[in-house]
C-alpha cells in the first residue's frame, strides 16, 4: 500500500511565510498565557503536599473540602481522578517537614468525616520548597544539556547551519507543547521534563532524517536551486515521516487513554510534541536552512 | 547457505536463548529450578509500581553542633567549680560558640590555660564584655563544624539503618545524599506513618528531676526559675483513647541520658495487662542510677522522650542492679517500637522530612496494569499498521518488533534495572519509534525497486543506504535520554533507561536482525518481486 506517491512534489518551501505566521502566532498565544498565569507548577517543582484518596463510596469536591477545613490549609484543590467518582486528588501548597506531616493530617480529618475503613490512601506526595527548588534547576539543567549536545553532535555529523535549523526546530516544539500545557491548565512536573527531553529526541530524529536527504541531494543535483533540492527532499521523505509519526501517534494515543491518571498529563505531551514535532521537521528546520543561506549569500555580495 | 548468514543467524537465536532465560525469573519463578532462580533475578519494580515509600530526610545538623557546645558548657562547668575558679556564667552564642564570662584578668588566665589544656581545637578570643565583664570567647574551627556535622549525618543514617532492620522491612535502601541529607526507599511498607515516627524521631532520652517548688501557674505564664523547664507529661485516658497534657516543671540538667543504656524490651504489667519498655543501662549507667536514686528517694523523676514527659514516678527506694521501666500507656506496637528505638540509639540531632512520596500497592498494581495494557493495544496497532503498509515485509518488520520487546525486558532485568511506570511509558514510545528503523529501510527499498532494481539488489542498498541515516537519528535521541538519565531522579530515571535500552534493541532487530530474516527467506529462491 502506498499513501504517499512516489512522485509526489508538493510545494512545502513555497509555503514557509504562512508557516512562520502559525509557528510565531501558537508560540505567542502559548507564551502569553504562560506570562499571564505564570508557570503552573506541579508539587515536584513548586513544593506542597498531594494526597490520592479512593473513597468507598462516591463522594465530591466540596464535601471533602468541608471535611479537610478544619486544617485551615488556605486553599487546598481538590479534582477527582481518573473517571471515577469516588477516587480524589488533594492537594496542598504546604509541605510539613514534622513527623506527623499534613497528609497523616487530611487523612485524620477526612476519617472524622468519612469513617475509619472507608477511605484509602493511595498516594502521598510530599516535597518541600527546597527539594523542589532543586528538582527545578536540575529539570533545567538537563534540558539546557541535552540542547547543547544535540548542537555539538548535529554540528559535528552535519554542518553549523544545520545545527541551528535543528535547535531552532527544537525550540519551537517545546515552546508549543509548554504553551499547549499553559492553554490547558495543566500542571508541568518531573515526568514532564521527561516527556519534553522525549520531544527533542523525537523531534530531532525526524529532522535529522530530512536533512540526511537534503545532504545526499545537495550532492546529487548541483546544479538546482537550493530550495528545489530541499523541497525535493521533504517530498521524498514525506511517506516515511508520515508513517512513523503515525505509528507513534497511535501508541501514545494508546498511552494517553489507556494509561491511567498518574501518567496523563506525560502522554498528553508525548502527543502534543510528536505532532508539532512533525509539522517542525518540515516547515521550520528545512526553512531556516533556506533563510540561513539567503542571509549568508547576502552578505557574501 | 553462506558462512556469514550460518553465523548471523546463530547469534539471533544465542541471544533469544539469553533472553529466555533472563525473562523466565520474572515471569514463573515459582516453577523455575533454583539455580535458574539463582542466575537471573527478575525486573525490580520501582516503588511507584510495587507500592512503597521514597523518603528525602533532612538532618538538623546545626542542631548537632549547638549540642556539642552543650556538653563542652556542662563539662567546662563542672571543671571550673571543681579547681574554684571564679566566674559569672557560661553561655553558647550563635550557635557555634562558647561564651565564658568572668570578673577580672586573673580569672580569665585561668579559663584561657583550662580551656587550651582541655579543647585546644578552640579558636579562643577575648573581649570587653558589657557591664566590666571579661568575655572569654571558644568557637569551634570551621573544619571541626565540617566534622561533626559529618558525623551526625553518618551517625543518623546508621542509628536509622539500626531500626529499620529491627523493624522488618525487606530490601530497604538508605544512602547518604549531598549535604545533610539521606535517601531511604522502603518498598511494599505497610504502614507508611509508623515508618516515619519509627525513622525519624530523635529519640533522646532523658531522666530530669522534678522541681516540686515550682509554681505550675507562674511556669505556664512563662516565669521559670532559672535552670527549670516546663514540660508536658502524657496521659491516656484508657477507656475513651483520648490524648491529655499535664504540665510538670523539671530541673533542666538531665540526671541521667539513654546513651547509657544496654538494652530494651517490651514487657507486660500483669496487674493492668498494659504494655511497658523495660530498660537496662550498662555498668557505668546502673552506677549513675544507683547514686541517683539513692541520693533522691522520695522525689519524682520524669522520664522525657523527646521532651514530652512519659511518666514521673516517685522514687520509692534506693534502685540498685540498673535496669528500670518506662509505663506511659502504651498500645502494644508504641511500646515495641520505643523499645525498637531504644535499642538502635538516639539520633544525634532532630531530622525533617523534606521529600516524601508513598504509593500504595492497590495504586501501584493498576499503574501495572494500565501501563502493560497500553503496551499490547499500541502494540496491536502499530502491527496492524504496519502490515497493511507493507504486507509480507511488514510481517518481517512486526517479527523484529516482538524480538525488540523481548530483548528489552532481558535487557532490564540482566542489568538489574528498575522498571517505573515512566519506564512502562518508554517503553511503550520505543514500540512507536523501533518500526522506524524498518520504515526507512523499506521505502530506500521502495525507491530502490523503482528504479529497476532487482529485489536482492534492492535489499542490499536499501540497507546500506539507509544505515547511516538510522545511526544519527538514533543517536540523537539516546543523546537526550543519556542527559535525562544523569540528571533525572527515580521513575524518571526508568524512563531514561528503558527509553536506552528500547533505543539500542531496536538498532539491533530493525537493522540487524530484519535482514537475518530476509536473507533467510530469499536465500537460493528467486524472487520476481518483494512484498513490500
Amino acid at each position: 500500500m502506498q499513501l504517499i506517491k512516489p512522485d509526489i512534489n508538493l510545494d512545502f518551501v513555497g509555503k514557509r511565510k504562512l508557516a512562520l505566521i502559525v509557528s510565531v502566532a501558537l508560540i505567542v498565544i502559548g507564551m502569553a498565557s504562560l506570562l499571564v498565569r505564570g508557570p503552573n507548577y506541579g508539587i515536584d517543582f513548586a513544593g506542597g503536599t498531594l494526597v490520592q484518596v479512593q473513597f468507598a463510596q462516591a463522594t465530591d469536591a466540596s464535601a471533602i473540602k468541608k471535611a479537610i477545613a478544619v486544617l485551615d490549609l488556605g486553599n487546598p484543590v481538590v479534582q477527582s481522578f481518573g473517571d471515577n467518582q469516588n477516587e480524589f486528588l488533594i492537594r496542598v501548597e504546604q509541605a510539613s517537614g514534622e513527623l506527623k506531616g499534613l497528609s497523616v493530617q487530611i487523612q485524620d480529618a477526612l476519617e472524622q468525616t468519612y469513617e475509619k475503613g472507608n477511605i484509602d490512601i493511595r498516594r502521598v506526595e510530599m516535597v518541600g520548597p527546597q527539594v523542589g527548588k532543586d528538582l527545578r534547576n536540575k529539570g533545567l539543567k538537563a534540558l539546557f544539556y541535552a540542547m547543547l549536545g544535540l548542537l555539538v553532535y548535529i554540528s559535528w555529523r552535519f554542518e553549523f547551519r544545520f545545527a541551528v535549523g535543528a535547535i531552532i526546530a527544537l525550540v519551537h516544539d517545546v515552546l508549543i507543547t509548554l504553551g499547549a500545557f499553559s492553554l490547558s491548565g495543566r500542571e508541568i512536573d518531573l515526568p514532564i521534563i521527561a516527556a519534553f527531553l522525549a520531544i527533542i529526541g523525537y523531534s530531532l530524529n525526524d529532522t535529522i532524517i530530512v536533512y540526511d536527504r537534503i545532504r545526499e541531494n545537495l550532492g546529487k543535483h548541483n546544479k538546482e536551486s537550493f530550495i528545489f533540492v530541499i523541497n525535493r527532499s521533504i517530498n521524498e521523505t514525506l511517506s516515511r515521516t508520515l508513517l512513523t509519526s503515525g505509528t507513534t501517534l497511535l501508541v501514545v494515543l494508546a498511552l494517553f487513554v489507556l494509561g491511567g491518571g498518574v501518567i496523563h498529563n506525560f502522554a498528553f505531551a508525548m502527543l502534543i510534541g510528536i505532532l508539532v514535532g512533525t509539522y517542525s521537521s518540515i516547515f521550520v528546520a528545512s526553512p531556516v536552512l533556506i533563510f540561513w543561506q539567503q542571509k549568508v549569500a547576502a552578505r557574501s555580495k | 547457505m553462506s558462512n556469514s548468514l550460518k553465523f548471523r543467524s546463530v547469534l539471533v537465536l544465542l541471544c533469544l536463548l539469553l533472553s529466555f532465560f533472563a525473562i523466565a525469573p520474572t515471569l514463573m519463578r515459582d516453577s523455575l529450578p533454583q539455580w535458574w532462580n539463582d542466575s537471573f533475578s527478575p525486573i525490580q519494580l520501582g516503588l511507584d509500581l510495587q507500592g512503597g515509600m521514597h523518603l528525602v530526610l533532612g538532618v538538623d545538623v546545626d542542631k548537632a553542633v549547638e549540642s556539642r557546645i552543650d556538653t563542652i558548657i556542662d563539662q567546662t562547668e563542672a571543671e571550673l567549680r571543681e579547681k574554684d575558679i571564679i566566674f559569672k556564667r557560661l553561655e553558647r552564642r550563635q550557635g557555634d560558640r562558647l561564651v565564658i564570662l568572668v570578673y577580672d584578668d586573673e580569672e580569665g588566665a585561668k579559663v584561657d590555660a583550662l580551656m587550651a589544656d582541655d579543647y585546644p581545637s578552640l579558636e579562643a578570643e577575648t573581649f570587653s564584655g558589657a557591664g566590666g565583664y571579661i568575655e572569654k570567647h571558644f568557637r569551634l574551627s570551621d573544619r571541626e563544624i565540617e566534622n561533626i556535622k559529618d558525623y551526625a549525618v553518618r551517625q543518623a543514617l546508621e542509628t536509622m539503618r539500626n531500626r529499620i532492620d529491627q523493624f522488618g522491612v525487606s530490601e530497604p535502601t538508605l544512602q547518604r545524599q549531598s549535604g545533610n541529607r539521606i535517601l531511604i526507599q522502603l518498598p511494599g511498607v505497610e504502614d507508611p506513618e509508623r515508618a516515619i515516627s519509627l525513622l525519624g524521631k530523635t529519640a533522646r532520652l532523658e531522666f530530669k528531676m522534678v522541681d516540686e517548688a515550682a509554681n505550675l501557674q507562674d511556669a505556664i505564664a512563662g516565669k521559670l526559675s532559672p535552670g527549670t523547664q516546663l514540660l508536658y507529661e502524657r496521659n491516656i485516658n484508657k477507656s475513651t483513647g483520648a490524648e491529655t497534657e499535664t504540665p510538670l516543671v523539671v530541673v533542666n540538667k538531665a540526671v541521667l541520658t539513654g546513651d547509657l543504656l544496654s538494652d530494651a524490651n517490651v514487657r507486660i504489667d500483669t496487674r493492668f495487662n498494659e504494655p511497658y519498655v523495660s530498660i537496662e543501662f550498662n555498668a557505668v549507667g546502673a552506677k549513675h542510677f544507683d547514686r541517683i536514686t539513692a541520693a533522691n528517694v522520695g522525689k519524682r523523676m520524669a522520664i522525657v522522650l523527646d521532651d514530652t514527659i512519659y511518666s514521673a514516678p516517685v522514687i520509692r527506694e534506693r534502685i540498685a542492679g540498673g535496669s528500670a521501666q518506662i509505663s506511659g500507656s502504651f498500645t502494644s506496637q508504641e511500646a515495641t517500637d520505643l523499645a525498637i528505638i531504644l535499642r538502635a540509639g538516639s539520633l544525634p540531632a532532630p531530622v525533617r522530612i523534606l521529600e516524601n512520596r508513598t504509593v500504595g500497592p492497590s495504586l501501584g498494581q493498576d499503574s501495572i496494569d494500565k501501563g502493560i495494557k497500553s503496551i499490547w493495544v499500541g502494540a496491536m496497532l502499530v502491527v496492524l499498521a504496519i502490515i497493511i503498509y507493507y504486507q509480507l515485509s511488514g510481517i518481517v518488520a512486526v517479527i523484529a518488533l516482538a524480538l525488540n520487546l523481548v530483548f528489552i525486558t532481558a535487557m532490564l532485568s540482566l542489568f538489574g534495572a528498575t522498571l517505573t511506570l515512566p519506564g512502562l511509558a518508554g517503553i511503550v514510545l520505543t514500540i512507536g519509534m523501533a518500526v522506524d528503523a524498518n520504515v526507512l529501510i523499506f521505502e530506500r527499498i521502495r525507491e530502490e525497486v523503482r528504479l529497476g532494481r532487482a529485489p536482492k539488489l534492492a535489499l542490499g542498498s536499501g540497507y546500506s543506504k539507509a544505515f547511516m541515516t538510522i545511526i544519527d537519528a538514533n543517536l540523537t535521541t539516546l543523546l537526550a535520554a543519556l542527559v535525562l538519565f544523569q540528571f533525572g531522579t527515580g521513575p524518571v530515571r526508568g524512563f531514561a533507561v528503558t527509553l536506552s535500552i528500547g533505543i539500542i534493541a531496536s538498532l539491533f532487530t530493525a537493522i540487524f536482525v530484519s535482514r537475518v530474516i530476509f536473507d533467510l527467506f530469499l536465500k537460493g529462491r528467486e524472487v520476481k518481486r518483494l512484498s513490500i
